[in-house]
């Protein structure tokens, strides 16, 4: 086991970048939620909200930057909420 | 897996044990709100006319200002951990006492929302809201479960960061031994996480 | 036999100023087990009693002893008793606190105070569970499965016994979390995952279950106080709720935490038959990645406890296909430990003695289990005694009993003293006649018709519940003659040496009680270490 020296230290630079992606996609995202119709407000919803959330999950909490195995396991712990909710519509949708 | 080969037995502390445990823990947390979306999503496709008149009687303004506020706070506490690495403890300190002032602003925010609620007598079994269809009865329920919960998670995340600039002042976190504040970081970034999620939930449902 | 005639330093030997402190205070794995044991058995005692009570109910009709409101609290009480308080915590409390690092060669755990926070999370939860006995109404009435809308309206306790539920799950996920990172990173130098004992992989596999979905349960506990308090709305029909949302989330926990009792068993179980059957165990990636398997799988057949309860019919076709998916990896393992039989040198010790009972009481609940995933049998059996047989062959006749052939294989190295087998096998025989004669009765009962939790039963059914209380009273007679004879080996027993069974993990090339560090040096791995005869390590 290496010695404690240097975290992947990631750059001012790289931060306020993601930051500004950030800000840019909540925009579209208010754009799309309140002013345009539903058939295009909810798709633009689901696909926009999960890349700001990879966004921070791979860029502020480092998972860019990690071993493959720790990326796996976050796969894991979501995958499995995501199939949780598919399969319960299966009960819900066809009531 | 090559992690396995590497014996963290001699190291008094293993940096890599305490990410994955905190990993793990976030996986808790989303699990354990990830049963809220989940019933979210299972009302939404039964009323959905219901939770979108329930999305009009929320202020987007809020919503979208306590997003930025959230977006930023992560930037800070992010940025936070740079400055502690290049050994700018000064700066590493206002960074997270920015994040910490941030994360007080949002409460505050949430606070006013809720009150404003509460004044126009909405609220979990109150007889104005009880009046409404079932659909919105919900929604408004969801609302304030589930931003309740995330708001104590604020709260827990407050204390935490905190403990954590003090301690970073004191110089008992530093670039050679970051490990606490790296967690604490994960925890608030978790937090900004669920948040992304609320905001199209509820505000952006109309 | 120790070479050194002077006493080896154990884990057991009295540390710092002695007494119950440098126990409840105490960080070492070893010491947490036990701290373990000791508060499940006595609630598995107490949960039995109250299963004694509940079958003396049935020896007449006409709930003449107890009548239906106590009748509720005690099945209501027995279940989470036993599901939250033993079952759950079951073998990795006790046996992986104790023998995880052992086996990866390994000092204690990741995070061994967040293990001990796990045990005051425990007993918290169950303090909090015994005073739902006490104040307002009394113990809850729903059942351990709290389906709304009762257990929004009932009177009882239920906020108390569910918030204990709550406190309970967060120790579950503690143990689960130490567990994952300890494998991750104690393991010795050497040690590949495919060296790794098959118990290890059975408490990995448990681990995640116990990370993922325990709080999903701890969301639905926790929107029941909700519920009760503020009227939330999302499980109460008059305000729009559904209650069958309910259902679906407290079953996407309920049904792996099944799996989270069941896998530990086996791999216990994986452990000892090659021990004495002298042969390697047939099958080990097999039986390795059927852990995984079972996990996965498991997690997505949730539903099967729904079939009657108004789902859509393609759900119900979906789970009853998962369903029977679900069986094929624990049928693998049922052959390769019988193939690990097959010219083995078999020795009919206690350990091997429960775990080959396990197999076969475990098969007939794994059996009826898919019998019940038949949709149509379903509608027959749903809610009936069939299922209270089924998940007692399951869960006691597995879990329980690989539990205890878990503690006769262990207890040597644990407290370094050999017991009385002959003692335990008289108590084996008086639990495996009892059993069958109580459960098997039940299957019998519930096919006739017999409702579950009816603290009254008709004409009809009533020669079936005497034979089957009957057959409770040598199956708790047995228990005690065993439970007293280990109590009695703690101190008559013969001094245990390192390795009393000829096994071949890890565990049992340290003394017997380990000494408080585990190992002297930290040992290097070159080979498997489950594999018998030439080219087994060290």
């Amino acid at each position: 086991m290496t010695e404690p020296t240097s975290e992947h230290v990631v750059s001012y630079g790289t931060y306020v970048r993601v930051w500004m992606a950030l800000v840019v996609l909540t925009g579209l995202l208010v754009v799309a939620g309140r002013l345009y119709h539903e058939s295009l407000s909810v798709p633009a919803l689901l696909t926009i909200t999960p890349l700001k959330a990879g966004l921070v999950l791979y860029f502020f909490m480092h998972l860019r930057y990690e071993r493959p195995y720790i990326r796996g396991m976050v796969f894991v712990a979501l995958g499995t909420l995501t199939v949780f909710l598919s399969v319960l519509f299966l009960d819900l949708s066809f009531r | 897996m090559t992690e396995g080969a590497e014996h963290a037995e001699h190291v008094h502390k293993d940096r890599e044990a305490a990410k994955i445990g905190m990993w793990l823990f976030l996986f808790t947390e989303m699990l354990l709100f990830g049963g809220l979306f989940i019933l979210y999503s299972a009302y939404r496709s039964r009323y959905p006319g219901d939770f979108h008149r329930g999305g009009q009687q929320l202020d987007y303004v809020i919503g979208v200002v306590n997003t930025l506020i959230l977006l930023t706070s992560s930037l800070t506490m992010a940025t936070s951990l740079t400055a502690l690495a290049q050994r700018q403890r000064r700066r590493a300190v206002f960074l997270l006492t920015t994040t910490v002032l941030l994360g007080a602003v949002f409460l505050v925010n949430k606070s006013f929302e809720w009150s404003v609620k509460f004044h126009h007598g909405i609220y979990p079994s109150s007889p104005e809201l009880l009046a409404r269809p079932p659909g919105e009865i919900l929604f408004f329920g969801l609302y304030f479960t589930m931003t309740g919960l995330h708001g104590l998670h604020v709260v827990a995340g407050i204390a935490v960061l905190s403990v954590m600039t003090f301690l970073v002042a004191r110089g008992r976190i530093t670039a050679a031994d970051p490990v606490k504040l790296v967690n604490a970081g994960l925890y608030w970034h978790l937090i900004d996480v669920i948040w992304i999620f609320l905001l199209p939930l509820f505000y952006l449902a109309a | 036999m120790t070479s050194d005639t002077a006493k080896a330093p154990s884990y057991l030997d009295k540390q710092g100023r002695g007494g119950i402190l440098s126990w409840v205070l105490s960080v070492d794995h070893k010491r947490i087990a036990l701290l373990y044991l000791a508060t499940m058995l006595t609630m598995f005692c107490i949960a039995a009693f109250l299963g004694l009570l509940m079958r003396l109910e049935h020896l007449w009709m006409g709930g003449k002893l107890f009548g239906p409101r106590a009748y509720n609290a005690m099945f209501t009480l027995h279940g989470v008793i036993m599901i939250f308080t033993f079952v759950i915590p079951g073998l990795p409390a006790v046996f992986g606190n104790f023998m995880l690092p052992l086996m990866i060669g390994a000092r204690d755990v990741s995070f061994p105070r967040l293990n001990l926070l796990s045990w005051y999370c425990f007993i918290t939860g169950i303090v909090l569970a015994i005073s739902s006995l006490f104040t307002g109404a009394g113990a809850p009435d729903t059942g351990w499965t709290f389906y709304v809308p009762y257990s929004l309206r009932s009177g009882t306790n239920v906020t108390i016994a569910v918030l204990a539920a709550f406190v309970l799950g967060l120790s579950s996920i503690l143990t689960g979390l130490n567990f994952i990172t300890t494998i991750h990173r104690l393991r010795a130098p050497g040690l590949t995952w495919q060296r790794l004992s098959l118990f290890v992989w059975g408490l990995y596999a448990t681990a995640w279950v116990q990370v993922i979905v325990t709080p999903i349960v701890g969301i639905t506990l926790l929107l029941i106080t909700l519920e009760r308090t503020f009227g939330i709305g999302v499980f109460d029909p008059t305000k729009g709720g559904d209650p069958l949302l309910y259902q679906h989330l407290f079953w996407m926990y309920s049904h792996p935490a099944v799996y989270i009792m069941i896998l530990p068993a086996m791999g216990a179980v994986s452990e000892i038959i090659p021990t004495f059957a002298r042969r390697t165990v047939f099958g080990y990636r097999a039986i390795a990645y059927s852990s995984i398997a079972i996990a996965a799988l498991g997690s997505l057949v949730w539903a099967h406890h729904m079939f009657t309860s108004g789902m859509s019919e393609v759900a119900n076709w979906v789970f009853s296909l998962l369903t029977f998916l679900v069986a094929i990896p624990s049928a693998i393992k049922v052959f390769n430990w019988v193939a690990t039989l097959y010219k083995g040198s078999i020795t009919m010790a206690p350990p091997m003695l429960f775990a080959l009972s396990f197999i076969f009481l475990f098969s007939i609940g794994g059996l009826t289990g898919v019998m019940q995933g038949a949709l149509a049998l379903n509608i027959h059996l749903h809610d009936t005694y069939f299922i209270v047989g089924h998940f007692h062959y399951v869960m006691f006749g597995g879990t329980v009993f690989a539990f205890f052939a878990a503690l006769l294989y262990w207890f040597p190295k644990m407290f370094g003293r050999m017991y009385s087998q002959r003692a335990v096998v008289v108590a084996w025989v008086h639990m495996f006649v009892g059993f069958n004669m109580l459960y098997f009765t039940m299957l019998i009962l519930g096919y006739m018709g017999m409702p579950r939790r009816y603290y009254d039963h008709l004409p009809q059914f009533h020669t079936a519940h005497v034979i089957a209380t009957i057959g409770s009273w040598p199956l708790v007679a047995g228990i005690g003659i065993l439970l007293w004879t280990l109590a009695r080996a703690l101190r008559h027993g013969a001094p245990a040496p390192p390795n009393p069974w000829g096994g071949v993990t890890l565990e049992w090339h340290v003394p017997s009680p380990p000494p408080p560090e585990n190992f002297e040096t930290i040992p290097k791995i070159d080979g498997p270490t489950w594999t018998f005869g030439p080219g087994a390590s060290r």
